[in-house]
């Protein structure tokens, strides 16, 4: 079965909603597509627990009403099935999907470090509790210890907060001269200064992060270095994560050029491939704001609306210099590098501790006498983790891009019989 | 409010929760075993990392992106 769409956008968070709303009015055909069951992105993850701010709302009635956008929930792109086309895989079939354009709002992953007890239940990503309370995760009367870096672990907290969390400690690593620096100038942001007034929690503290998880069968407590000190605090959750990481897979698989670790693009967010954009967090971390106003120029760029999408540049250019002066603020202290120990398992998928991988010269090697990174993840997790403690490259995505199943797989076969795929032919529907 | 089976065991849920928030409102909150025999629950709970990985009506699926719907089975051991 062969599809074809004038505009394919994958990622249905805030970037690739701007996208989808602004390249609608062309009258294109564009397919919106998003791993999720509902759309929002990670900031507007809906569900039982969340709470939708209006904007995000008003986005989706609108897309609704979009007649010449579909939307497929819960789809992930499994391979490149040729020129301007992939395969895709949802819980139902795999399927070929053709496109002329492409927009990429992949979004950003959390950093997550390996620390000894982080495989532990009761861990998880800060955001990855966010997104797990939103998803109905009862923490209800639970202890709570939030650790890592960035706003992200004030936005969790109150999330968890809401949801009858007992907050024990919010441990920033980033000190107080740098948080306090870049608390003093979100006044050229007000709503971001406003944010962070209602988001303060009195537990926050600076210069502080985690040693280890405590605990044998599941999470009992939290070491801490804070400052000078180590402190010890019981709870039954632990929520680290230390910053974002473009997801920038697909787009390197399919030949765009990268640029610090985020797929680069110019002013009209065109990638270095023709006919491919991208937008939002998987061009480098800068918020909701700046990825709407990315998105958008894409979304009109992609189809043509130039003057459309020029007007948005000065809205781009005010928050990304918000999105500069954070990620100066939280750069990673470099003591994060020694918090595994070498029975510390890096790779989660395969088991694989440090004492396995540390002293190899890179990550081939590594992942050649090791397994580490060759299991489900693929090497999401420990490959940045490994980026950051040893300096190596990330492992070069390979197909399929995410666990697929055997049928799935077989619909790439049919992708190689019709040989140099032509997409006007396969525009026609049958 | 769906009703499904997690390692044999009825739970019903709100309708919109996740899988991944069932595993802890009706079980010890895991997942899946790790190859070297630890439990392990869901962590990154954006589609990620993998740890959530389940078996859902005998089809591998990952727990945080996948909503309660009313008969399924949901298998956290092996």
């Amino acid at each position: 079965m062969s599809d074809a769409v004038d505009l394919l956008i994958i990622g249905a968070g805030p970037a690739g909603m701007a996208a989808a709303l602004a390249a609608a009015p062309s009258g294109a055909r564009i397919a919106l597509l998003d791993d999720n069951p509902l759309p929002g992105g990670q900031i507007w993850r809906d569900g039982p627990h969340a709470e939708l701010p209006p904007k995000a709302r008003e986005m989706r009635a609108r897309l609704d009403a979009c007649a010449n956008v579909r939307r497929h929930a819960g789809c992930k792109v499994i391979a490149l099935a040729g020129p301007k086309r992939l395969l895709l895989e949802d819980a139902e079939r795999g399927w070929l999907l053709a496109y002329d354009k492409l927009i990429l709002c992949t979004g950003a992953r959390e950093l997550l470090l390996p620390f000894p007890g982080w495989t532990l239940p009761g861990v998880t990503g800060a955001g990855g509790l966010q997104a797990l309370i939103k998803g109905g995760l009862p923490v209800d009367g639970e202890r709570l210890v939030i650790a890592g870096s960035g706003p992200l672990l004030l936005a969790s907290a109150a999330t968890a907060k809401a949801r009858g969390a007992r907050l024990g400690r919010i441990a920033e690593q980033a000190s107080l001269g740098a948080v306090g620096r870049f608390a003093s100038a979100l006044w050229a942001w007000p709503n971001k200064a406003w944010q962070a007034l209602e988001l303060f929690d009195a537990t926050y503290r600076t210069g502080s992060h985690v040693l280890a998880a405590l605990g044998s069968e599941r999470l009992e407590g939290v070491r801490l270095q804070v400052g000078k000190r180590v402190e010890e605090i019981a709870c039954e959750r632990l929520a680290c994560g230390f910053g974002l990481v473009p997801n920038t897979q697909i787009g390197e698989a399919l030949g765009c050029a990268l640029s610090d670790g985020a797929i680069r693009v110019d002013a009209w967010q065109a990638s270095s491939l023709a006919d491919h954009y991208a937008a939002g967090e998987c061009t480098g971390f800068g918020g909701s704001e700046l990825a709407l106003a990315e998105g958008a120029i894409a979304g009109h760029a992609a189809v043509g609306m130039l003057a459309e999408a020029r007007a948005l540049w000065p809205q781009r250019q005010r928050w990304q210099g918000f999105a500069d002066h954070l990620n100066r603020a939280f750069a990673l202290d470099p003591a994060l590098r020694r918090l595994a120990q070498p029975d510390t398992l890096v790779c989660r998928c395969e088991d694989v501790p440090l004492s396995a991988i540390g002293g190899r010269r890179g990550w081939t090697e590594a992942k050649l006498s090791s397994r580490c990174g060759m299991g489900a993840c693929q090497g999401r997790v420990c490959g940045s983790a490994a980026q950051f403690l040893f300096g190596w490259q990330p492992p070069a995505p390979r197909p399929p891009f995410s666990p697929a199943r055997i049928s799935t797989l077989a619909k790439l076969a049919d992708a190689a019989e019709s040989q140099a795929p032509d997409l006007s032919s396969a525009r026609t529907p049958g | 409010m769906p009703e499904l089976l997690l390692d044999g065991r009825p739970l019903r849920v709100a309708d919109g929760t996740s899988v991944a928030a069932a595993l802890a409102l009706g079980g010890d909150g895991c997942a899946r075993t790790s190859v070297s025999g630890q439990r392990r629950a869901p962590l990154c709970g954006m589609g990620i990392c993998q740890e959530c990985r389940v078996s859902i009506d005998g089809v591998r699926r990952l727990a945080c992106q996948t909503l309660c719907r009313d008969g399924m089975r949901v298998e956290t051991r092996p």
